[in-house]
């Protein structure tokens, strides 16, 4: 691979995905579960399908397994249509949220189950469950039954099984979701590490955000049934094209308003009488005139005791509330028309120098660059 | 440990009694050099020996054994196949219907079970003889198979035959690998279960026995109802220490798969 362009086949015009959703519709009797998705996803990558629970993620991923039926519409992966074709004609493996490893085999036998199911010569199926038991480190434990080891262990075994037979794509259902939160960390970059080592492309279905942000390369953020968006994860929190998920990756502060300005990037927004007008950036499709809502994360609103004249963009208020995280501050700062707005600083300095405390009349402020208004 | 109280002494004495003593004098009288029952007449084993000659009782021993292996086999086939449907299927039209006519032969009376059978048999002319008991007794103990099965199936974690069909399973690959081993314990218990039943049955067996087959349990019956002769007591004998055999086996198995299991949660530990 070319290293010094980056991976971003998405943006390339003649690349040709490896999975095509095309208007695809799941409807459970009157229930819709998925709602006309359109979707590629290219070889090699790690695509993170993210949503709260329902919101059809799940449903989604078990469709591209064979295990869910389509109503309408067309999946193909690597061009060929999906439609009939049940899981154990697909080249896809999935590791299920449960592992399901098969509790009366050992861990070997359970690694080389789909590979004595498939054409690989009967010689070469030890020779794999090595080299599997070798990526994921867990040599030792080759003759062991799953119920003799631990939750990671067992998130290994089961990763190791699903990849064993070289799928075309992974499908991970909450890979992370039975660890601890220390083991989780670590295990996400194991998981990048083994799909950069072994390219295959992997889907990752997980309702929590950070571990989407630090494992994708891109993510599609689901409600009901819908893709809101489908971005990489900055681009994602960047430059979120709604307050849901602005509001669903992250913090933000949201101020609600009317649209007085849109312009290319630059979008004004008018939040209260008297108040000069917000900047921010133009989020997609914005039209002056129609309601809308400033977006903004934290930390990029600034604290300040005096007026900033430098910047357009200042409002005043009243700290109501600081919470200590250690790394740093949250400041609530509650602005005279009610709303409260949450301004992170790091602490660079110790506690006891800091200037602002309960009570105080403060400005908080940020570039013109910083928010961005969103039709709402 | 606390000293037990005369009470607890004086009731477990007198229920353990009440259980025991018939079967203890019966053991005691199976070795009875007299030919009367009820009055002994010195040690010997010679009632075993004539019940070894005795080809009547051998024959309906052999018979009862057949019935009870192939009529088991055969309602924990159709039980396991019951019990899929009613967990997998999920609701469908007359869901409750079907689990409830599977499981109306638990209460049914066997003596309307038998004689039902035995006015089909009838009609469709149908010989009296070890098939139609291995049918009966195989209609009977299914639904017991089922409830053992199913109450197993409800708690099996679907996702593991997802997983087999993932890793290039065909369905009846998945069942055959995966799903069977899985239950085993469950289906054997059925099996078993059924077999008990069937070795057991009198009443079924006797509404669908005819003069070419006759069980164990209608063989002591009639020749009981000629008088008790030392060699039934004999026969009962040997039942009963099978019976204590497979009883102690079973509880040293399990104990010792208790024991295995807290081992295996030690190391998962590490």
């Amino acid at each position: 691979m070319n290293t010094d362009a980056p991976f971003a086949p998405w943006e390339d015009e003649s690349a040709t995905p490896l999975i095509a959703f095309s208007n695809v519709t799941k409807q459970y009797g009157t229930f819709t579960a998925i709602d006309e998705v359109d979707l590629k996803i290219y070889p090699k990558e790690f695509f993170a399908l993210l949503g709260p629970s329902g919101c059809g993620k799940t449903t989604l991923m078990r469709m591209l397994g064979g295990f869910e039926t389509v109503t309408e519409g067309r999946i193909t992966i690597d061009g060929v249509d999906m439609d009939g074709i049940p899981p154990n004609k697909r080249a896809v493996n999935m590791m299920f949220q449960s592992y399901a490893l098969f509790p009366h085999l050992t861990v070997a036998q359970n690694l080389a189950f789909g590979l004595k199911r498939s054409d690989m010569p009967k010689s070469e199926i030890d020779g794999r469950v090595e080299e599997m038991l070798r990526l994921v480190q867990l040599k030792k434990f080759a003759s062991r039954k799953p119920h003799q080891m631990s939750g990671g262990q067992r998130q290994r075994v089961a990763l190791a099984r699903a990849l064993a037979k070289a799928p075309k794509l992974l499908l991970l259902d909450e890979p992370l979701g039975a660890l601890d939160k220390k083991l989780r960390q670590e295990t996400q970059f194991e998981l990048m590490d083994i799909q950069e080592k072994t390219g295959t492309t992997f889907v990752i279905v997980t309702h929590d955000q950070e571990e989407a942000m630090t494992v994708a390369s891109r993510i599609a953020v689901m409600d009901h049934g819908k893709l809101k968006q489908i971005d990489t994860p900055d681009r994602i929190y960047e430059a979120p094209n709604s307050v849901y998920v602005a509001d669903f990756i992250g913090d933000v502060n949201i101020i609600e308003g009317q649209v007085t300005k849109a312009e290319g990037d630059a979008a004004e927004l008018s939040w209260g009488e008297g108040k000069p007008a917000i900047r921010g950036m133009a989020g997609a499709g914005l039209r002056a005139a129609t309601s809308g809502a400033f977006v903004v994360r934290p930390e990029k609103v600034a604290i300040f005791s005096e007026e900033p004249m430098d910047r357009h963009n200042r409002l005043n208020g009243t700290v109501e509330d600081i919470a200590y995280l250690g790394n740093m501050s949250t400041y609530y700062v509650r602005l005279e028309n009610g709303a409260l707005i949450k301004s992170q600083v790091a602490n660079n300095r110790r506690i006891a120098r800091r200037a602002i405390t309960w009570g105080d009349r403060v400005w908080l402020s940020w570039t013109d660059t910083a928010g961005i208004v969103l039709a709402s | 440990m606390r000293k037990p109280s005369w009470f607890n002494v004086v009731s477990l004495t007198l229920g353990f009694a009440f259980l025991y003593i018939p079967i203890v004098i019966l053991v005691i009288f199976s070795f009875n050099e007299s030919k009367l029952v009820s009055v002994w007449g010195g040690f010997s084993t010679k009632w075993y020996g004539e019940l070894m000659q005795n080809e009547a009782f051998l024959d309906a021993a052999w018979v009862t054994l057949k019935v009870g292996v192939i009529s088991s086999t055969i309602a924990t086939v159709l039980g396991t196949m019951a019990a899929f449907v009613l967990v997998r299927a999920g609701r469908f039209r007359g869901r409750t219907l079907f689990s409830g006519m599977i499981y109306a032969p638990l209460v049914m009376p066997e003596v309307i079970t038998g004689l039902s059978l035995l006015l089909l048999f009838i009609a469709v002319g149908m010989d009296r003889g070890v098939t139609t008991i291995v049918l009966a007794h195989a209609t009977f103990s299914m639904c017991y198979v089922s409830v053992v099965v199913s109450s197993r199936m409800a708690t099996f974690d679907e996702s593991l035959e997802e997983a087999a069909l993932d890793l290039g399973c065909t369905p009846w690959d998945a069942f055959k690998s995966v799903t069977l081993p899985i239950i085993a314990p469950a289906v054997a218990s059925g099996w078993l279960l059924a077999f008990t039943l069937s070795l057991d049955d009198l009443v079924i067996a006797s509404f669908t026995a005819g003069p070419s087959a006759t069980t164990l349990p209608i063989k002591i019956y009639s020749s009981v109802r000629l008088g008790v002769s030392p060699e039934i007591n004999a026969l009962s004998t040997l039942i009963i220490g099978l019976v204590t055999i497979g009883v102690l086996v079973a509880s040293v198995t399990s104990k010792r798969a208790i024991q295995k299991q807290k081992r295996d949660e030690l190391l998962a530990e590490h």
